[in-house]
C-alpha cells in the first residue's frame, strides 16, 4: 500500500492505495464519485476522461499511487456549487439533446472542457503554425478520443459548438455569452436524483 | 495486475543507479499500464520517471533537444515544432486521442509496443512475449502487419507515428544507462525482429530516455500522412512521413521517406530516397521510387493491400510535396 | 421537452448499475469470471489453491462444485454446471475477494486442465452442418416460398444472382454489462445493467430456481445495449451465486474484452439474392438465401431474409434460412436482427438490379411498390416508402444524379451518392402499469426500460396526454421489477408496448379517480388482420480516395414515415444514432474470429472500430406525417432500430457510383477497393 494525497474537485484527500488501482477505480469505487464512467479500462473509449492538473486525461491509464499531488476535475465538480448553476457545456448538452444513454457523457464533457483550452493545431488543421478556428471539422478531430456508441456525436458537436461560440479559436475556452446562458438556465428543472 | 513496487525517480542517476532486474519505467502510463492491465508487462519494480527534469525542449545548435518527459501534445503544440519540423508534429497530432497525447511521454512513444492481437492477449502464444511459443499471426490473423523486414519468428509492427517522423528526420536519442551515456541515431532504436522479436529496441536493460534532439530540419516540404479505417483514434494501416526539396530546375535535391505500419521498426525509405535523389521530381520517378523500396517487401496474404497502398501513399504524399 | 433525467446525466448524478453502494459501502466483494482458453472440450481439473493462497481471496466458484442452479437454467446461464466447454472465453470459473483487484489478479491463478477437441468455428456457404431451423426468430417460418422461381428467373429481361456477407458485429454499448447482487431476509435483488427488469427478473428467478416475488431488479440507468443486454446474461447469474456463496453484497463488472464473447453478438451472415425483373423494371422473382452460425448451446435463428417478405412483389418470391452450430458464442440480438443484415443484401441487390436495368434505383422500387404485404396478403397499416423517397430525392438533390459510375472526382476523392430503403416492424407487447394521483400530481408506474431511448421521456409525454395535464406534474417510474409487468426494451416496441398500457392506465384513473391499472395482454391479442411496419429511405453521399481507398461519408439523410412521433427531439437522436451505427456497420466494424483457437481476436475499442466523433458529418433524420389509426392508442410506430436497417446498403451503393466497384463484404475497407 502506498501513502498519496490528491485533490479531487478542490478537497485534498489522504489515501493509502494498492499501486495497481487506477484514478478511475479509485474515484468509483473508493470515493463513491461514480460520475467518471468505465467504458474500457484501456483508454480506448474516453468515458473515463477527468482533468488531470487542467489537462483532459484517462483516468483508466493513471495509476492513483502516480497521481499524488495532483489536482483532478471530475464530472462532479464541473458545476460551480453542486445543485445550482450547471457548466455551460452541461446546459449545452441538454439543450441540444447531446447524450442518450449519458454514460459516455461525464467523459465528454470533461474532455470538451478540456479540449475547449487546448490552443495549438490538430491532426485536420491544414496550416500548423496558426491557432485554428474551432470549425466543426475542429470539434470532430478533437473530441474522437470520446466514443458514443448511441451516435449522439452530431447534438455533442452542436454543444460544443454554441459553448464556444461563433468564431472561437483553439484555446479560448468557454465563450461569454455561453457562460451567461448556462447561469440563467441552470437553476431550472429538478432531476429524477439518484434514487 | 501483478503487484509491484512503485517509487518516483528524483533524478536520472538515481533512477537508472537503482535500477535491477523487472524494473520498468513509467513514463505517462498510456501505453505500460495498459500492458500492464492485460498481463503482459509484470514489472516488480515501478519507477516513475514522468516527473523527472527532462520537460524542455530547447534550440540546440540549429536543432532542437527534446526532453524525454515532454508530454506528446506539448511537443505538437511547440510553436518551433510547428514551424520548423511540421511533419513531426502532424505525426504526433495523428495518433492516439487527445486525452492519451496528454498524458503520454515522448520517450514512452518510442517504447510503446506492437498492436498485434496475439501479443497483447496473454491467453495465446507469441514468440514476442514467450520466445519459443510461436507466432500464431502468420497462419491467422496479420491484415494489420508487417510486409517488410519480418521474420518466421515475428510479424509485428511497430505502431508509433512519432517514431516514423523521426526516423525520416535522422533524429538521435540520447539514452542514460547503468554503463552511462549513449546516442543512437534513428531509425536504429527499433530492431527488425530476426530471431530475438523478444527485443523491439536495442537499448540495454536499465537505459533510460532522456532527450530526442532533431538536426536541423531538411530543406523541402515536409508532410506526415497516415491512413486508417476511420477517420480518427487509430492506428495506422499504412503511414508516409516525407520530405521534399526540388530545385530549379525540377530535379529532387534532399528527400525523406519513411513507412510507418509496415515493419518491426520505422521504416526509412533508403532504396527509394536514393531512386529519388538527383532525378526529376515527376509521378512516374515517385512511382518507380516506391516499387525500388517495395520490391523486397513479402506481404503475407491477409496484407497484401499494403503493397498499393503503400506505393499510392508515397506517390500520393510526393505529389502533394510537389512546388505549385 | 428536454429529457427527464438529462440533469443527472450531466451532472454524474445518475447511477447505471455497478455505481449502487450497498451499506456499509465496504461489505461489497468483486466476482471475476474465469474463462476457457478453447472452443470446444472438457474440463479435466482445476486447481484453484493458488487463487484461494492470496489473502483477500474469499471464494472460488466452479464446476468443481456446481452452484445451486435450476435444471431448467439456460445452458449460456447454467454457470459450472458442467465440465463441457462450449466456446472461447466462456466462463469456467470465478474468483470471488474483497478488492476489484485482487479479484482480477487471483483469475488468472486458477490452473484449469482441459482436454481439448478440435473446434470448428467458420460458417461457411458449404458448411455440411447447415440445416434449416424450424423457425427464426421470433416466430417466423424459416423458409417462405411462392410461385414459380425458375420460371421467374428464367423468364426475365435482366436478373442478377449475388452474394454478400455480413461480418460478426458486436453491439458494445458504451456502458459494460454489471451487476451487483445482495441476498436479504425477504429475496434477492439486483442492481442490472438490463433492457427489461421484469423479463430480467424472471429469468434470474427462473435460473436460480426461485419464486419471482423473491426477486427484485433494479435497472433506472442503462448505457446501452443494442439488443446486448435484452437477454439475461451470465454477469447477473455469476452476482447472485457469488453473494449467495460469500454471504455479501458482490459486483460483477465485465471488463470490455469480456464482453465479447459473454455478452451475445449479431451472426455473420451469408447471402444469396436472386433478384429477376422484366424490361419495364418489375420483379418477376426475387430469393433471398440465407446462411448464418448459431452455438451448439443454443439455436438463435436471426430472421435474415423476413424483411424480404414485406419490401416488394413478385410473382415468385422465395426466402430461406440455414443455421450451423458451431464452437462459438451464441448470437443474440443486435440492433435490428434481421433487418439490419438482410436490408443490406436486399437493398443493395435492388441497386444492382436498377444499374443491370438501366433504371434509376429509386423508380425501381417505385415500380415495385406492392399493394399487399407480399407474402403474408395482409394489407399494410399504413405504408409510404414511396413518399420518404420521393422527398428524401428532393432534399438529396437526387434528380441532378447522372447514374454513371466512377466519374465524378474531387482532387483525388471520387464521389457518388446512394439511395436504400429501410423498413422495420412496428408491434407491440403486452405491458402492465398503473397510474395515481399523488402529491398534487401524478405518478405513472411501469417497469419499462430507458436505455438511452428517451423512454422515461417520451412515456412522461404519453402520460400526461392521456392524463390532461402538464408534463411537469407528472412523475415516471421505470425501471425496477417490483413495478408492474413491462415488456422488454426491444425490437422498437417500447413505446408502443409501455405506451399502450401508460394510456390505458390514465385513462383508468381519470374514470375511478383513486388509482387506474391497465394490463394490454388483450389488446395486443387483437393485433392481427395488418402488415405493420416502419418504413423509410436513406440517402447517402461518400467519397473515396483514389489513392488509399479510404472512404469518407460527407452526408447522410434519413427519411422516415414512422406513425405519429412522440417527441421530434429524442426521435431525431434515435434516428440519427442509428445511421450512425449503420456507418460504422458500412465501413469499418467487424469482429474478427481466429480460425486457430476460436476466440473473437479483436477484442477491445481499440481493434473493433466504432464510428468516431471525426467519422461522423452531416447526418440529418426527417420524417413525414403519417396516421395510422391500427397501431395503438398513441398511434405511433417504433424508431429505435430502423436507422440502421438500409443504411450500410446506402453507403454501399453510394461507392459503387463513386467508385464503380461494387463491394458485397462488409466492411468496406481501404484493403478491399484497392484489391
Amino acid at each position: 500500500m502506498a501513502e498519496i494525497t490528491i485533490r479531487v474537485n478542490g478537497t485534498g484527500v489522504p489515501l493509502s492505495v494498492d499501486p495497481r488501482t487506477s484514478l478511475l477505480d479509485l474515484l468509483r469505487e473508493r470515493l463513491g464519485l461514480t460520475g467518471t464512467k468505465k467504458g474500457c479500462d484501456h483508454g480506448q473509449c474516453g468515458a473515463c476522461t477527468v482533468l488531470i492538473d487542467g489537462r483532459r486525461a484517462n483516468a483508466c491509464l493513471a495509476l492513483a499511487v502516480a497521481q499524488d499531488g495532483s489536482d483532478v476535475t471530475t464530472v462532479e465538480g464541473l458545476a460551480p456549487d453542486g445543485d445550482g448553476e450547471l457548466h455551460p457545456l452541461q446546459a449545452a448538452f441538454i439543450e441540444r439533446d447531446a447524450f442518450q444513454c449519458g454514460y459516455c457523457t461525464p467523459g465528454q464533457l470533461c474532455s470538451a472542457t478540456g479540449m475547449l483550452a487546448e490552443s495549438g493545431p490538430s491532426a485536420v488543421t491544414a496550416d500548423l503554425a496558426e491557432d485554428p478556428r474551432l470549425t466543426r471539422a475542429e470539434i470532430r478531430e478533437r473530441m474522437s478520443g470520446n466514443l458514443c456508441r448511441c451516435g449522439a456525436y452530431v447534438n455533442i458537436v452542436a454543444a460544443i459548438e454554441d459553448v464556444a461560440g461563433s468564431g472561437a479559436r483553439a484555446g479560448d475556452g468557454v465563450s461569454a455569452a455561453a457562460r451567461d446562458m448556462a447561469g440563467a438556465r441552470g437553476s431550472a428543472g429538478a432531476g429524477e436524483g439518484a434514487r | 495486475m501483478k503487484t509491484f513496487a512503485y517509487d518516483r525517480a528524483r533524478d536520472v542517476a538515481g533512477a537508472v543507479a537503482g535500477f535491477r532486474p523487472g524494473t520498468m519505467y513509467l513514463g505517462g502510463g498510456t501505453n505500460l499500464v495498459d500492458l500492464m492491465r492485460l498481463g503482459v508487462a509484470e514489472p516488480e519494480y515501478l519507477v516513475d520517471v514522468s516527473k523527472l527534469p527532462l520537460r524542455a525542449i530547447e534550440a540546440d545548435g540549429d536543432g532542437v533537444l527534446i526532453g524525454a518527459a515532454v508530454r506528446n501534445s506539448d511537443l505538437a503544440a511547440h510553436p518551433v515544432l510547428r514551424e520548423r519540423y511540421p511533419m513531426l508534429a502532424r505525426a504526433v497530432l495523428t495518433g492516439a486521442s487527445g486525452q492519451v497525447r496528454n498524458m503520454a511521454t515522448v520517450g514512452g512513444n518510442l517504447l510503446q509496443r506492437t498492436r498485434c492481437s496475439y501479443f497483447q492477449d496473454v491467453t495465446k502464444a507469441c514468440n514476442k512475449r514467450r520466445p519459443g511459443s510461436g507466432c500464431p499471426a502468420i497462419d491467422g490473423d496479420h491484415r494489420n502487419l508487417a510486409i517488410l523486414g519480418h521474420s518466421s519468428d515475428c510479424v509485428a509492427t511497430h505502431p508509433s507515428d512519432m517514431a516514423v517522423a523521426l526516423a525520416a528526420l535522422d533524429a538521435r536519442v540520447h539514452v542514460t544507462g547503468p554503463e552511462g551515456a549513449r546516442v543512437i541515431a534513428m531509425p536504429g532504436l527499433h530492431r527488425l525482429p530476426g530471431t530475438e522479436p523478444d527485443r523491439d529496441t536495442v537499448l540495454r536493460p536499465g537505459e533510460l530516455i532522456t532527450a530526442i534532439r532533431l538536426p536541423a530540419p531538411p530543406p523541402g516540404a515536409s508532410a506526415y500522412r497516415k491512413v486508417r479505417e476511420r477517420a480518427s483514434f487509430a492506428f495506422a494501416l499504412v503511414s508516409v512521413a516525407a520530405a521534399l526539396e526540388v530545385t530549379g530546375d525540377g530535379l529532387v535535391g534532399d528527400c525523406r521517406l519513411a513507412l510507418g505500419g509496415v515493419a518491426h521498426a520505422p521504416w526509412r525509405a533508403r532504396r527509394a530516397e536514393e531512386v529519388l535523389t538527383g532525378g526529376r521530381a515527376g509521378e512516374d520517378e515517385f512511382r518507380r521510387a516506391a516499387d525500388a523500396e517495395l520490391a523486397e517487401a513479402s506481404p503475407l496474404p491477409g496484407n497484401r493491400y499494403k503493397i498499393p497502398l503503400a506505393r499510392n501513399l508515397i506517390v500520393a504524399v510526393l505529389r502533394e510535396l510537389m512546388p505549385r | 421537452m428536454n429529457r427527464i433525467e438529462g440533469r443527472d446525466k450531466v451532472t454524474g448524478r445518475a447511477r447505471y448499475a455497478a455505481e449502487y453502494r450497498p451499506d456499509p459501502a465496504d461489505s461489497i466483494a468483486y466476482a471475476y469470471p474465469v474463462q476457457s482458453v478453447i472452443a470446444r472440450g472438457r474440463i479435466e481439473s482445476i486447481d484453484a489453491a493458488p487463487a484461494l493462497a492470496m489473502p483477500g481471496v474469499l471464494a472460488v466458484l466452479s464446476s468443481d462444485d456446481p452452484p445451486a442452479l435450476s435444471p431448467d437454467a439456460e445452458p449460456e446461464l447454467a454457470l459450472f454446471q458442467t465440465r463441457q466447454v462450449a466456446y472461447y472465453g466462456q466462463a469456467v470459473a470465478a474468483v470471488v475477494a474483497d478488492s476489484l483487484e485482487t479479484a482480477r489478479a487471483a483469475a488468472r491463478e486458477v490452473r484449469i486442465g482441459y482436454r481439448e477437441e478440435p473446434h470448428d468455428v467458420q460458417l461457411r456457404p458449404d458448411h455440411p452442418g447447415l440445416y434449416t431451423p424450424e423457425k427464426v426468430n421470433p416466430a417466423f417460418p424459416s423458409v417462405t416460398e411462392q410461385g414459380d422461381l425458375p420460371a421467374g428467373l428464367a423468364g426475365a429481361a435482366v436478373s442478377i444472382d449475388v452474394t454478400y456477407t455480413t461480418p460478426a458485429e458486436h453491439n458494445n454499448p458504451m456502458e459494460p454489462h454489471a451487476a451487483i447482487a445482495l441476498w436479504e431476509d425477504n429475496g434477492l435483488t439486483i442492481y442490472d445493467a438490463t433492457q427489461g427488469a421484469t423479463p430480467d427478473r424472471d429469468t434470474i428467478a427462473a435460473t436460480l430456481g426461485l419464486p419471482r416475488d423473491r426477486v427484485r431488479v433494479i435497472s433506472r440507468h442503462v448505457g446501452g445495449g443494442f439488443g446486448s443486454k435484452g437477454y439475461t446474461r451470465p454477469h447477473a447469474v455469476l452476482a447472485a451465486i457469488a453473494a449467495r456463496a460469500v454471504g455479501r453484497p458482490v459486483k460483477v463488472a465485465l471488463t470490455r474484452q469480456q464482453m465479447f464473447p459473454m455478452t451475445g453478438y449479431r451472426t455473420p451472415t451469408i447471402q444469396r439474392m436472386r433478384l429477376a425483373a422484366d424490361r419495364s423494371g418489375r420483379l418477376t422473382a426475387i430469393a433471398h438465401d440465407v446462411a448464418e452460425q448459431t452455438s451448439t448451446l443454443v439455436e438463435f435463428a436471426e430472421q435474415t431474409a423476413t424483411p424480404t417478405r414485406v419490401m416488394y412483389a413478385a410473382p415468385a418470391l422465395r426466402t430461406s434460412h440455414q443455421v450451423v452450430r458451431l464452437d462459438v458464442p451464441t448470437p443474440a440480438w443486435m440492433r435490428a436482427p434481421g433487418e439490419c443484415p438482410g436490408m443490406f443484401a436486399l437493398e443493395s441487390a435492388m441497386d444492382e438490379l436498377a444499374i443491370a436495368a438501366g433504371i434509376d434505383p429509386i423508380e425501381l422500387r417505385v415500380i415495385n411498390e406492392p399493394r399487399t404485404e407480399p407474402v403474408s396478403g395482409l394489407p399494410f397499416s399504413s405504408r409510404n416508402l414511396v413518399a420518404c423517397l420521393r422527398e428524401g430525392a428532393r432534399r438529396f438533390g437526387w434528380d441532378r444524379r447522372d447514374p454513371s459510375p466512377g466519374i465524378r472526382s474531387d482532387g483525388r476523392w471520387l464521389t457518388g451518392t446512394g439511395v436504400a430503403a429501410a423498413t422495420y416492424p412496428a408491434r407491440r407487447a403486452p405491458s402492465q402499469a398503473s397510474a395515481a394521483a399523488e402529491n398534487g400530481g401524478f405518478v405513472v408506474r411501469i417497469a419499462a426500460a430507458d436505455i438511452g431511448t428517451g423512454a422515461r421521456t417520451a412515456l412522461t409525454e404519453i402520460a400526461a396526454e392521456a392524463l390532461d395535464a402538464p408534463p411537469g406534474r407528472v412523475r415516471l417510474e421505470v425501471g425496477d421489477s417490483s413495478l408492474p409487468r413491462a415488456s422488454v426494451a426491444g425490437g422498437s416496441m417500447g413505446t408502443a408496448s409501455w405506451g399502450s398500457a401508460v394510456v390505458k392506465a390514465c385513462e383508468d384513473l381519470r374514470k375511478n379517480g383513486s388509482e387506474g391499472v391497465a394490463d394490454t395482454t388483450e389488446d395486443v391479442r387483437g393485433d392481427t388482420g395488418f402488415a405493420r411496419h416502419a418504413f423509410g429511405a436513406h440517402f447517402a453521399e461518400v467519397r473515396v480516395d483514389m489513392d488509399t481507398g479510404e472512404v469518407r461519408v460527407p452526408r447522410m439523410l434519413g427519411v422516415f414515415a414512422a406513425g405519429r412521433i412522440i417527441d421530434p427531439t429524442l426521435a431525431r437522436s434515435q434516428l440519427i444514432g442509428g445511421m450512425t451505427m449503420g456507418l460504422g456497420m458500412a465501413l469499418m466494424e467487424e469482429t474478427v474470429t481466429d480460425a486457430a483457437t476460436g476466440d473473437f481476436l479483436n477484442h477491445d475499442l481499440a481493434q473493433y472500430h466504432v464510428a468516431a466523433c471525426a467519422d461522423v458529418q452531416d447526418i440529418d433524420a426527417v420524417w413525414l406525417d403519417e396516421e395510422d389509426p391500427h397501431l395503438n392508442p398513441m398511434g405511433a410506430k417504433g424508431i429505435g432500430e430502423i436507422g440502421i436497417v438500409g443504411t450500410a446498403a446506402a453507403i454501399a451503393n453510394a461507392v459503387y457510383h463513386a467508385t464503380g466497384r461494387r463491394i458485397r463484404d462488409l466492411p468496406i475497407t481501404p484493403a478491399k477497393l484497392l484489391s
